[in-house]
């Protein structure tokens, strides 16, 4: 830009005219810059932030789905939230599922990362297996888990029969519940993560391995050593994205158990949704999201703060 | 494979990240690795697998115990065509097929304006429009879900196409991996143009646009995938049988169906069916922009 403004201001030979041009690009360019961003900032104002505002507003209102009672109440329904056992108990779920889909979300996806990336033959065809099921839309990913995880007719159940396990109840047992919604998350977006350590592993210059295997180091060796820190990056950002993503959980959980057995399952968004599209209590359904917002800001910024101390 | 080359000159083969020299040696960690590999590849080809035999099946056969693979009375395609003559199917991916190509070009247009904006315009406020983008990204949709349904009522779009597209087309993320893109492009191509007297529309349209198709291929198709398996926000916005989404459709037809397993899996299958084969077309972008993007599928 600037290489322009004096080749304008050489040909014009005047710096009077020059200023005037100046101030005029420097018009323009506001006129250029707003009107570019105007379409992308309306769609962001009136579907962004506004709901955001509202949001807050709502929620310091007894505001319903039928319109009635919808004057100030202050911090009641912060207060009354903070002593709600359901909302306490979905949050408690939220996170319980968080740390035990993050885990093998992880490492199953660095394992397959790992062992494809040892020079397999048929490349594409690994990644196209463990990348599919991420294209499918979660109702799919539900109706064939629920099929699968079926006590009597599903093909779970049978094959453990022929090995000697008695049939597990997999969606309606309290304890097993959460982990049949891993087991079926896991299957679901484990391909994604795993095409982002692929990509991380191939990125990785040739030569550390040629001088690692020259001083005698084997494979396991040359993993630990130069693999696992060369792709540190990627683990970071991996187990970032993973933990927002799964304190978001609520399609496949409201898909496949409802939230059941007994609420063993029902996460945070599932409150939210409940409460105000079931129990029809808008401000106080808005007034969670808040509570659930101020989380996920809390465990982003607590993951950023980790991030830099780590790279400083 | 390269695997037959040992000759020392050849000591990165193309097809393989392993140092051929160690080949030899390792020779059977790579095969217990394959086999390892292909346990779990055929493992996550199960649920597809018992999908596609249980739609095969008749509702009798699907039903019944004990579990057969083959059915007695042979595979038939009876499920996919009740489910295609009766079912909502047709109208509910018409519905998928039409707000997500509208999301799509939607979004591609105004966040590839506000990008080009934010990379190569400076005026003023642009800092500050940065800063609100960035921090934009910490909101999680399901915070908005109360006060935008209510926004809906209130604008009539309830169980409208414009109700599910409009809240969908905002995404910050796509917004800043196109800015990344263009700010590698080189200036000078574009002084060039101002230089001729050229205007930012017909720079932006005749420049950068062209030389950027590969990034805005990959964010089209992101944006696709995404709003097309987009589920909590249509399934908010619409009620009426004829406006569902694809998947939003699908959960209704568990309660509908009942125990018509066969049927649930063909329309869990036929729903599959078009991502797999945009999938099968554009494997090699969306392979690539997932590696080099990373956010950008989330």
């Amino acid at each position: 830009m600037s290489a322009s403004t004096s080749i304008r201001s050489v040909s014009t030979q005047q710096a009077p005219a020059a200023e005037n041009k100046h101030a005029a690009r420097s018009r323009r360019d506001r006129i250029h810059g707003w009107s570019f961003m105007a379409p992308f900032l309306l769609f962001f104002g009136l579907f962004l932030i506004w709901p955001l505002i509202h949001g807050i507003v709502m929620s310091f209102t007894g505001k319903s789905l039928t319109g009635a009672n919808s004057s100030f109440l202050g911090f009641a329904n912060y207060a009354e939230a903070l002593g709600d056992v359901d909302m306490w108990h979905a949050l408690g779920n939220t996170l319980y599922f968080t740390v035990i889909s993050t885990v093998p979300l992880v490492l199953v996806a660095l394992l397959m990362a790992a062992l494809v990336n040892m020079g397999l033959p048929a490349q594409w065809l690994w990644r196209l297996s463990f990348f599919a099921p991420f294209l499918l839309a979660s109702t799919v990913v539900s109706l064939f888990f629920v099929w699968m995880f079926n006590p009597q007719l599903g093909l779970v159940n049978e094959v453990l029969s022929k090995v000697g396990i008695a049939p597990v109840d997999w969606l309606n047992n309290p304890d097993i519940a959460m982990w049949s919604i891993v087991i079926a998350t896991l299957w679901w977006t484990v391909g994604f993560n795993f095409l982002l350590y692929l990509a991380a592993m191939q990125n990785i210059p040739q030569a550390h391995f040629e001088a690692a295997s020259l001083d005698g180091a084997g494979g396991w060796r040359q993993f630990f050593s130069i693999t696992l820190p060369q792709i540190n990056q990627t683990t970071i950002m991996i187990v970032i994205l993973q933990v927002l993503a799964s304190l978001k959980i609520f399609d496949q959980v409201y898909q496949m158990t409802g939230g059941g057995p007994g609420g063993t399952t029902r996460t945070i968004v599932q409150y939210i949704f409940e409460t105000g599209f079931t129990g029809y209590r808008l401000g106080y359904s808005a007034a969670i999201s808040y509570i659930f917002f101020g989380l996920i800001v809390v465990v982003s910024i607590a993951q950023f703060a980790i991030t830099r101390k780590r790279s400083a | 494979m390269a695997t037959t080359l040992t000759t020392p000159a050849l000591t990165i083969s193309p097809a393989s990240s392993v140092p051929v020299r160690r080949k030899k040696r390792i020779a059977p960690s790579r095969i217990i690795a394959t086999v390892i590999v292909a346990i779990l590849a055929v493992t996550w080809m199960v649920p597809f697998a018992w999908a596609a035999i249980t739609a095969l099946k008749s509702e009798t056969e699907a039903a019944a115990t004990p579990i057969t693979i083959v059915p007695e009375s042979g595979f038939t395609f009876d499920a996919f065509a009740k489910v295609l003559q009766q079912g909502n199917i047709p109208q509910w991916t018409w519905n998928s097929l039409f707000t997500s190509a509208a999301i799509t070009v939607v979004t591609l247009v105004i966040s590839a304006l506000a990008a080009y904006a934010l990379s190569r315009i400076d005026f003023k406020g642009r800092k500050v429009l940065m800063v609100v983008i960035v921090a934009s990204l910490i909101v999680p949709p399901p915070v908005l879900i109360i006060p935008l349904f209510y926004q809906m009522v209130a604008f009539n779009m309830i169980d409208t196409y414009w109700g599910v597209i409009l809240p969908q087309v905002i995404s910050p993320a796509m917004v800043f991996v196109l800015k990344k893109f263009f700010d590698q492009i080189p200036r000078e191509l574009e002084d060039a143009a101002l230089v001729d007297g050229a205007g930012r529309i017909r720079i932006f349209l005749q420049v950068v646009l062209p030389l950027s198709r590969p990034i805005l291929a990959a964010v089209a198709i992101f944006v696709f995938i995404g709003a097309w398996n987009n589920f909590l926000w249509p399934f908010i916005v619409t009620n009426d049988s004829s406006m569902l989404t694809l998947p939003v459709g699908l959960q209704t037809i568990k309660s509908a169906y009942g125990i018509q397993y066969a049927q649930n899996m063909a329309s869990a299958l036929l729903a599959a069916l078009p991502l797999i084969v945009v999938f099968l077309f554009f494997q090699r972008q969306i392979i690539k922009g997932i590696s080099t993007t990373g956010l950008a599928g989330t």
